[in-house]
């Protein structure tokens, strides 16, 4: 432990500008994609902590049935910052960068296809993280009308200023949807276009092919989002009236245009995530990936479905009845891909010889919670049981157990497996199976309340509530509070380790895949030849070697 | 692909590694550029959207709304915006003409066709500039305005990118030896004409024509 090898002492004397020693990269303009895939990782996860504080704070005003806390108006601005955050600066920007990271390792190329460009995105995160943060500081404080900004509500100006907290909100969202497309031409050309010699479409890891779903879905969503929040904010600056049914416009058409990108924006998460369960589960199970053309392919029928299920957010909105019909049975429909995949991890886990290190622990839970979230999805889909519980916390306690408990962990399960790869050191076992269990018992106690107390009938964005609804409320801040702690050992865990952690070797999992041929963390170039893939990936069990030039990917170091 | 191709790329790059010779540095250009296409064409079609989606709201204001036409509006006038499609459209043919003319290293003709290209958009603009000031509504009078200016002013932007990227390869195109070897630029520019193009005809239709 104590004896640092001569070379590591030598590369540090010699912080070459762009080496990996180098830390100032991470605070430069980098198009190294593996540095933006970090300093994505690290910004989103920062504001991942100020979402989770706006949760906590807003968990600390129900853990009493009345508003005693925070003043309503300021109740309302945290929960809409609270998803606002939690969506557009922790969990899109935090799989981007991971898949910055990944998958140009994956598929055997150098970099993305467009480096710059990749570079740009990056810094546009920080960019509208300040703009949106910067509202709690305009008069009249941020936006109140929720994530979604339904108008008439976000209509309202109160304080009758130009810069007002809504106007701040459409920017900042409008910002991130134009770094989001950014990220996605450059993800959809690198996979189409820079995959290296012999890595045909069905050889690449599954991860891959579900960030080529998830993008495509970026290129076709987004647009429509856009649209919206263009007309939503002529309609706010300048005086337009598309959506102000007053003066002749539809609000529901903003609820159309809205949903018809983020909907599908909730596959955008999960679809990475299934990613991740995808690379994980084999590795720990040493097994192949069940079913792995089908599993591959499901992601872009997930897609293709993700675009025709938006109107089920609306079955309360006046929907004509032929339309709730309609989408309640595509809503149904993508269940079935999305159950198949489920069906090809158990089966690969099944008989496996599981090794329950701290990835694979986060990877199986996040798998439970989200088979539990896709139960109350498939309940949700129903248009009478979705009328009943519309707007209560059921719906709450529904896509938090996706985000939260699928996605978090799923995100958690991957920063431990590809850690030592990321940095070159090992974290700490300990302290990571400290973090999953604080994590599996706080969302569990968090969000398994809230579907009770949606079926009780509990509105959703209510500052205080009938004292009825007090017991599964406090347990449900109890579960909060947990979950802000339990980021604490992981933080120690991820600082800690990167300082003076074990050095890790290439390979510490013996898992199978072109970025584990190459050092930890990879140079620069990744790859001095590109490699030629032979191989279907996945071959546990079997002795088929991957590529067939495995000793000349990197430049050999004489120095021993 | 089968496992022959599979071995052809492996000996092929079996060939070239050791010798990186002249042959794969303008591999590597070319696939830089093929690239660079690539997601131009990704971006466009996601651009397309944003289009399809202003198109869709226009439909349901005009099929759902009670008071489609603001008072004392009767309709628009069709003469002059026709006159500007026929303009706008023949230049993406004129366009064409300037690509052809740098694909056989025609320089001055290139150069003569861009131009033209570049004034026949700069004319739709003026046309729809002299348009709005006749109108007899604003951007702020009922759902109708909003719509209209919002359509034809989000294509107009499009219209004035188009003509500053024209301008910009026009430019890069007096510095000797610039376009010797193709340019990702002039055929992107061209192709994002075409597409504003194919916008206008749509929004065309959907305005002037049906209502």
């Amino acid at each position: 432990m104590t004896n640092l090898s001569v070379d590591a002492i030598a590369q540090v004397e010699q912080p070459l500008p762009g080496a990996p020693n180098n830390w100032k990269r991470f605070f430069s303009f980098s198009t190294d994609h593996k540095v933006i895939g970090i300093q994505y990782l690290v910004t989103s996860f920062f504001f991942f902590l100020v979402g989770g504080i706006l949760a906590m704070i807003i968990r600390g005003e129900l853990i009493t049935p009345e508003a005693d806390l925070l003043d309503r108006a300021v109740y309302n601005a945290m929960f809409t910052m609270h998803g606002t955050i939690m969506l557009f600066l922790w969990t899109f920007p935090s799989l981007v960068g991971l898949s910055n990271y990944l998958v140009p390792l994956m598929i055997g190329a150098k970099d993305m296809a467009f480096p710059r460009l990749n570079a740009a995105a990056f810094w546009m995160v920080p960019v509208f993280g300040v703009i949106l943060m910067a509202s709690f500081l305009v008069p009249g404080g941020p936006s109140q009308s929720g994530w979604w900004a339904y108008p008439p509500v976000s209509l309202q100006n109160p304080t009758g200023n130009l810069i007002n907290g809504q106007v701040l909100w459409i920017l900042a969202v409008a910002i991130s949807g134009v770094s989001s497309i950014m990220g996605a031409v450059n993800f959809v050309t690198t996979i189409a276009r820079m995959r290296a010699p012999g890595m045909t479409w069905f050889r690449m890891p599954v991860f891959v092919w579900t960030v080529f779903a998830a993008q495509i879905i970026q290129l076709f969503g987004l647009p429509a989002l856009t649209a919206g929040a263009v007309m939503l904010l002529l309609d706010l600056t300048v005086g337009t009236s598309f959506f102000d049914p007053a003066r002749g416009g539809d609000p529901v058409l903003f609820q159309h245009f809205f949903w018809f990108y983020s909907h599908p924006a909730v596959y955008v998460i999960i679809l990475p995530i299934f990613g991740i369960f995808s690379e994980i589960f084999p590795v720990y199970a040493r097994k192949p990936l069940f079913g792995y053309k089908v599993v591959a392919i499901s992601s872009l029928i997930i897609t293709g479905l993700s675009g025709i299920v938006w109107v089920h957010h609306m079955f309360a909105s006046g929907t004509p009845g032929w339309m709730r019909m309609v989408f309640m049975a595509t809503t149904m429909l993508i269940s079935v891909p999305t159950g198949i995949k489920v069906f090809a991890w158990v089966a690969t886990i099944w008989g496996g010889k599981l090794r329950l290190n701290t990835p694979m622990l986060f990877a199986l839970g996040g798998l439970v919670m989200f088979v539990f979230a896709g139960v109350t999805g498939i309940m949700l889909a129903s248009v009478p049981f979705d009328i009943h519980v519309n707007n209560t916390y059921f719906v709450v306690g529904h896509f938090h157990y996706v985000i939260y408990g699928a996605v978090v962990m799923g995100m958690y399960a991957a920063l431990y497996h590809w850690f030592p790869k990321m940095t070159g050191r090992m974290y700490s076992e300990g302290l990571g199976k400290l973090h999953f269990v604080l994590t599996l018992i706080g969302t569990n106690l968090n969000f398994f309340p809230m579907h009770p107390l949606g079926l009780q009938g509990m509105p959703r964005r209510v500052a205080s509530y009938d004292p009825e609804f007090a017991f599964w409320n406090v347990v449900a801040s109890l579960g909060a509070f947990l979950l802000g702690m339990s980021t604490l050992p992981f933080i120690l865990n991820m600082i800690g380790s990167w300082v003076q952690g074990e050095a890790a070797p290439k390979n510490p999992w013996r898992a199978i895949g072109l970025e584990w041929l190459v050092s930890s963390p990879p140079t620069v170039e990744n790859f001095e030849e590109l490699p030629i893939v032979v191989a279907e990936p996945y071959g546990y069990g079997k002795s088929d070697p991957l590529v067939a030039n495995p000793d000349r990917l990197e430049v050999v170091h004489e120095s021993h | 692909m089968n496992p022959t191709d599979v071995n052809a790329s492996l000996n092929t790059k079996g060939s070239t590694d050791h010798t990186p010779d002249l042959h794969t540095n303008t591999e590597h250009h070319h696939d830089e550029a093929g690239n660079s296409m690539f997601g131009f064409i990704v971006f466009l079609v996601s651009e397309s959207v944003i289009f399809l989606s202003f198109f869709a709201g226009y439909i349901v204001y005009k099929t759902t709304a009670l008071d489609w036409l603001p008072s004392g509006v009767t309709g628009l006038e069709t003469r002059e915006p026709a006159i500007n499609t026929i303009v706008l459209v023949s230049s993406s043919f004129v366009i064409y003409i300037a690509e052809r003319f740098l694909h056989v290293k025609n320089l001055w003709g290139f150069r003569l066709f861009w131009l033209l290209t570049m004034a026949m958009g700069s004319y739709f603009l003026y046309g729809q500039a002299v348009e709005w000031r006749g109108l007899p509504f604003g951007f702020t009078d009922g759902v109708f305005g909003g719509t209209f200016y919002l359509l034809t002013g989000f294509h107009g932007l499009h219209v004035l990118t188009g003509i500053l990227l024209q301008a910009i390869m026009l430019v890069r195109s007096l510095i000797p030896g610039n376009y010797d070897r193709g340019e990702f630029g002039v055929a992107a520019t061209s192709l994002f004409w075409h597409f504003v193009d194919v916008i206008w005809i749509i929004l065309f239709v959907l305005i002037y024509v049906w209502q």
